[in-house]
């Protein structure tokens, strides 16, 4: 079986972000990308299961620049057998971004798909749906815990206050969300072994984009409050601010 | 010229959640603004509070009713709500930025061919072209966004929108339709619940612990002072990460983002990724030891000391606040 994981190249969770002199993207001056860390899940969920089948291949395949070699280098890394990149330098609406995922997935005629719940730079958390609704495949979004046993898929998904267990079968895309597993580092023979493993280049389907970003703002920031006190005596202060001042209880 | 709207409320075990009378209000609001009507539709079986959701200001409320889709089915609600939609020419859908509405708001939009914009915090309309305002990167960032298709598919985050009774409430129509042979392709068969606690994502107070808890075994005062609040439990990626707490109570980028009512962070030192998943809580309140610990540049009130003293005392405070 072939398995694709789809992965995004973004910014580090710890970096600040600027609007940048369009105002509607970020100014990337002095931020990190790494691997989008719900698609670590994903990549770990893709080799658990080639491991467990005994046979098969994973690809994964990422959409954006030349700079996004890099995610696709880390999960090479990791041991997935091969990388795609989808080249496009401009930015793409979510549903940009599942064209061009589903093209390529009905390519590589693969029947399970494993990307992260939402990449932590938009937050959509949209495009393993599309993706899905694309290519007429079942998804499960959230998935915390999964089996697959011939056709048949058995997922646990997040949601508030628990989790649904959802039955579906192949084909299918699972979005990842943590806790599913814990990813594999990267081993020193795991990276020397990626830089031998091919990153096949090509452009990404084209699409007629749904939505247009038209502003980017930094929120308003807040305004730090009072240090009510430096130990325990200051609680019933604090208590009686919380219920006069804020009401809150 | 825009169609109608269609409001699509989402249930649990049968009671339509308030995010759902919030989708109902704005999509009565917006209808007005755009000189059209809204409609709102439910899906499931016996929906035990179907009445209220006519003080909104929706003309029809459409109960599309099938015992097998009690229960979330991906495809069964993408296929019915479709049918709908196509049928009585709905224009923009609107639906709650919950787990639902995040699973079935894009397949709706790639079946009416609509563009799809999630988690929105604010509606404007800007002459003819709505505009939708989001955030990105956990909170960091807010964009405005064009949807530029005719059809737009749209959910409104929870707890930002309030949910209006209409001024002059025409009682809203009843339509019950019974739906047969549904596509069960995916389907859910069992909800574990977790075990007698509240969501971080639903709760209205969180009381959160960062590593100043200095290990599991200090967590029961984390848990006391949310019991005596009423609160749900949270934590910091790094005691996620150690193990210390489920990932499900995980506040933050990597985890949940929040925007309860009071926020109180103990031993939460205030790491940007933290920050911005909790930043928006209308007040916050942070213990912690370390008088520069960033978690103070957003906290409304704070008491620099030790935790271990500060917490016992505020729950013993707090029980005596609500007993009086």
């Amino acid at each position: 079986m072939k398995i694709v994981v789809c992965v995004s190249h973004v910014p580090d969770t710890a970096s600040r972000i600027k609007v940048g002199s369009d105002g509607k993207t970020i100014d990337p001056a002095g931020v990190t990308y790494i691997i989008n860390p719900y698609d670590e899940y994903a990549v770990e969920e893709a080799l658990k299961t080639k491991e467990k089948l005994g046979a098969g291949e994973v690809v994964v395949v990422t959409l954006g620049s030349e700079n996004s070699k890099e995610t696709i280098r880390k999960a090479l890394a990791m041991g997935v057998d091969s990388g795609v990149l989808l080249k496009d330098d401009n930015q793409r609406d979510s549903f940009g971004i599942a064209k061009a995922l589903a093209e390529e997935i009905k390519a590589q005629g693969s029947q399970l798909v494993f990307m992260g719940k939402q990449s932590v730079d938009y937050d959509n958390s949209i495009v393993g749906q599309l993706t899905a609704e694309l290519l007429d495949y079942n998804c499960v979004t959230v998935c915390v815990k999964l089996e697959i046993s011939g056709e048949k898929v058995t997922a646990e998904r997040e949601i508030e206050g628990g989790r649904e267990v959802v039955e579906t079968s192949l084909p299918v895309v699972i979005t990842c969300q943590k806790g599913l597993n814990e990813p594999r580092y990267a081993s020193l023979k795991g990276i020397m072994a990626a830089k031998k493993k091919t990153i096949e280049e090509k452009s990404a389907a084209s699409y007629t984009p749904k939505s247009e970003v038209v502003g980017m703002n930094l929120p308003a920031g807040k305004q730090p409050g009072r240090i009510v006190g430096s130990d325990a005596s200051a609680v019933p202060e604090l208590v009686r601010l919380l219920k006069e001042e804020a009401k809150v209880i | 010229m825009v169609n109608k709207i269609l409001a699509v409320l989402e249930h649990r075990e049968g009671t339509i959640k308030r995010s759902g009378f919030e989708a109902a209000s704005i999509a009565a609001k917006l209808a007005k603004d755009l000189n059209t009507f809204a409609d709102a539709v439910v899906v499931g079986d016996a929906i035990s509070n179907i009445n209220e959701v006519s003080k909104y200001g929706v003309q029809k409320v459409i109960h599309l009713k099938n015992s097998e889709l009690a229960n979330y089915s991906s495809s069964g609600y993408t296929e019915v709500i479709t049918n709908l939609a196509k049928e009585s020419n709905y224009d923009i859908l609107i639906l709650s930025n919950t787990s639902l509405g995040k699973d079935l708001a894009p397949r709706l939009s790639i079946k009416l061919e609509a563009g799809c914009v999630v988690d929105c915090v604010k509606l404007n309309l800007s002459g003819s072209d709505l505009i939708l305002t989001r955030p990105t990167y956990a909170g960091k960032a807010l964009i405005d966004v064009k949807i530029l298709s005719d059809k737009k598919v749209i959910t409104l985050r929870p707890n930002v929108f309030k949910a209006m009774a209409a001024e002059n409430s025409a009682v809203a129509e009843l339509v019950v339709k019974e739906i047969s042979g549904v596509n069960l392709r995916s389907k859910v068969t069992s909800f574990k619940k977790s075990v007698g606690k509240m969501d971080v994502a639903e709760a209205d107070i969180i009381v959160s612990g960062g590593r100043g808890m200095k290990g599991p075994e200090n967590f029961h005062l984390i848990e006391e002072l949310a019991e005596a609040l009423g609160a749900a439990v949270g934590a910091s990626r790094a005691v996620v990460d150690a193990g210390w707490r489920p990932h499900n109570e995980q506040v933050g980028q990597t985890g949940k983002t929040v925007s309860p009512t009071l926020y109180v962070a103990c031993g939460i030192s205030g790491a940007i990724q933290h920050l911005a998943g909790m930043s928006s809580s209308k007040y916050i309140v942070a213990v912690n030891k370390d008088k520069d610990a960033p978690i103070f540049t957003v906290a409304d009130y704070g008491i620099t000391g030790d935790l271990f003293e500060i917490i016992p005392a505020l729950t013993n405070e707090i029980k005596k606040v609500k007993q009086s």
